[in-house]
């Protein structure tokens, strides 16, 4: 029955017939064997030495957080909440604190900002959420404590990876700080990058954004 | 010096160097493997990797020796051992350097056990009591998978056991002794021409094939599958007697490829290095060196052989064995009894060992077609494609008259 089945516009392929040399097997050995020996004389390995060699990451490498510093190096951060509303892992608690008179540009910063970096899932959520640019991912991957309490990074610890990274090319601070935030000058502000990789012919790819992922080099090995 | 003393000189030799070589022998399919696969391989203890063999030695002593509550415990314990006292006990009779060599130093004698006159008989016989150190392995593990691992272990053992002694009687037959020694003398004696590659070229690809699968390498390693069956017998096993039982196969890996390089390639006999008449200084370490490189060039391809050919299915194991090479070993052998007693020239030999194989490839070709001939809805092949797309599209009854009418 399955004979009348067959459609028209399905291609049927049969296996092929072993012919008598396949059926001896040995020159599908021989063939083989000559392919394992060129790659054994021969040989690229594409592996990295870690430790020796670190790798090199993408620019939109997501790792550890921090908490920018502004202009007169107080934290950036103004205990908005979106952050720690757009966590889908629920890692980020903030205490809200109101701000000093002395500080007018906003109303309130925070007290405590604590990150758990063992619940975060790095999807850079908080990144995207934030409307003043105060926490960003930046490239730290190696991110190693000794027990849990460790790694539950508050203020002054995500600070100190600002403190760390600011003059890291891989961490550009992305973007700058106006009066009200960057969401009321966005018409200023360069066209926004894709987030993920893009050939370089593609339009977006001449986006001037400093995320932008250009993939030269990379498609043509592959 | 008396024979005791030097007896025990080699078997202190052999025993100890057996383990370390294992260990690096380890080492090197690691690295091979990896080259092959475009990978770099072990290289973090010690420079290229060479002290790795060390750190695994001694991880595997000082692991946590887990013994399952449900084994039996007797068994559990003596199988690795016996994997490993087989496997050492074969490899007593296997001349490993240039025998009888008068200018080598007289402490040493290449080989265990001098003038055992049964030498074949004796490893076939030892060789695969190693099955039992898997069987019992397995059943004593008390567990499905190492049990199913040791069935195939031993139904794989005996089917190969078969081609594997028949394809070295031809040998036997025409060298007219069963001593290795004796073997490897009369190649040696008679130059590169009488090397009996030249005259058993099918049995030496039988002998690999069927050692290969006696010492459950790629591509036959169907007793320990990982796919199937975990790790097979030695599932339950860890630690030392996990290793003892690696020893065991690795001492086989060991012992087959001396004896190929023994029973068909002339020993330590090399064109213009190592000759019968070669009494140049140091002329004993180049032979025993030829040897060992010869083995350790069947160790290679060994090697080799397990990242390049996917495993067997199990039906077409046996159907390897059963088939294909039980019945070719019987006929070469039958044309060495031939030549032997009428006194043909063993030249023949060579065209009709091309000749049975070829025959081999004939028959499991055709053996394939009547299979498929066999299968209900088998159309020929040459029929479908002079009919086009006419053969599609018919009615059910028609359909199948169509195929019956060829």
């Amino acid at each position: 029955m399955s004979q009348t089945a067959k459609k028209k516009n399905v291609r049927w392929v049969e296996e092929p017939e072993l012919g008598f040399w396949e059926s001896t097997f040995v020159p599908a050995i021989m063939q083989g064997l000559k392919t394992t020996l060129k790659h054994v004389v021969d040989r690229k390995p594409v592996t990295q030495q870690y430790p020796e060699v670190k790798p090199e990451l993408p620019l939109h490498y997501r790792g550890v957080h921090r908490l920018n510093r502004d202009e007169k190096d107080r934290v950036k951060c103004v205990a908005c909440m979106m952050c720690a509303t757009a966590c889908p892992a629920n890692c980020i608690t903030i205490e809200a604190q109101a701000a000093p008179p002395e500080w007018p540009d906003r109303d309130k910063f925070p007290k405590s900002f604590v990150l758990d970096e063992l619940r975060c899932i790095y999807c850079g959520m908080c990144e995207e959420a934030c409307p003043v640019d105060a926490i960003e991912l930046t490239h730290i991957y190696d991110l190693t404590g000794e027990s849990r309490s460790d790694l539950l990074y508050d203020r002054e610890k995500l600070l100190g990876v600002f403190d760390r990274t600011r003059n890291d090319a891989r961490d550009p601070v992305r973007t700058r700080r106006g009066v009200l935030g960057p969401a009321s000058e966005f018409q200023q502000l360069p066209a926004l990058g894709p987030a993920t990789g893009v050939p370089q012919s593609d339009r977006s790819a001449k986006a001037e954004t400093a995320g932008v992922i250009r993939t030269t080099g990379v498609e043509g090995q592959r | 010096m008396p024979q005791l003393l030097i007896t025990l000189i080699t078997i202190a030799a052999v025993v100890g160097a057996i383990p370390g070589v294992c260990n690096y022998l380890i080492l090197l399919e690691r690295k091979l493997s990896a080259w092959m696969q475009d990978r770099v391989g072990p290289n973090r203890v010690g420079p290229m990797g060479l002290f790795q063999p060390l750190a695994d030695g001694l991880k595997l002593l000082l692991k946590e020796e887990v013994i399952p509550s449900h084994v039996d415990r007797i068994l559990f314990l003596i199988a690795p051992g016996i994997s490993v006292f087989t496997a050492l006990l074969a490899f007593a009779v296997v001349p490993f350097g240039p025998v009888g060599d008068t200018a080598a130093p007289s402490f040493i004698r290449f080989i265990i056990a001098p003038n055992i006159d049964i030498g074949l008989v004796f490893i076939f016989a030892v060789g695969s009591l190693a099955v039992y150190g898997i069987v019992l392995g397995g059943w004593a593990s008390n567990n499905k998978y190492s049990a199913l691992g040791a069935l195939r272990a031993s139904a794989q053992v005996v089917s190969y056991e078969i081609p594997l002694g028949m394809s070295v009687l031809g040998i036997a037959l025409l060298s007219g002794t069963l001593n290795l020694e004796q073997i490897m003398q009369q190649q040696v004696a008679g130059g590169i021409m009488a090397w009996n590659i030249w005259f058993q070229p099918l049995a030496a690809l039988m002998f690999f094939t069927a050692s290969l699968a006696e010492a459950n390498r790629l591509p036959f390693d169907l007793a320990e599958c990982e796919q199937e069956l975990v790790g097979g017998w030695h599932t339950e096993y860890s630690a030392l007697k996990w290793a003892l039982f690696f020893l065991g196969e690795y001492t086989h890996m060991i012992t087959i490829s001396f004896l190929t390089s023994i029973l068909f390639l002339g020993g330590w006999h090399f064109p213009g290095i190592a000759e019968a008449d070669s009494a140049y200084a140091g002329a004993w370490l180049v032979k025993l060196l030829v040897l060992v490189s010869k083995a350790f060039f069947f160790i290679c391809v060994i090697i080799m052989l397990r990242w390049t050919i996917p495993r067997f299915r199990f039906d077409q194991l046996m159907e390897l064995a059963w088939r294909v090479m039980i019945p070719l070993s019987l006929a070469n052998l039958l044309m060495v009894m031939f030549c032997a007693h009428f006194g043909v020239s063993r030249w023949w030999l060579l065209p009709g060992s091309l000749m049975l194989f070829a025959a081999w490839g004939m028959i499991s070709a055709s053996l394939r077609e009547a299979e498929r001939r066999a299968k209900p809805g088998y159309v020929r092949r040459k029929a479908t494609a002079a009919h086009g797309h006419a053969g599609h599209g018919h009615g059910a009854g028609h359909a199948s008259g169509h195929s019956a009418a060829h």
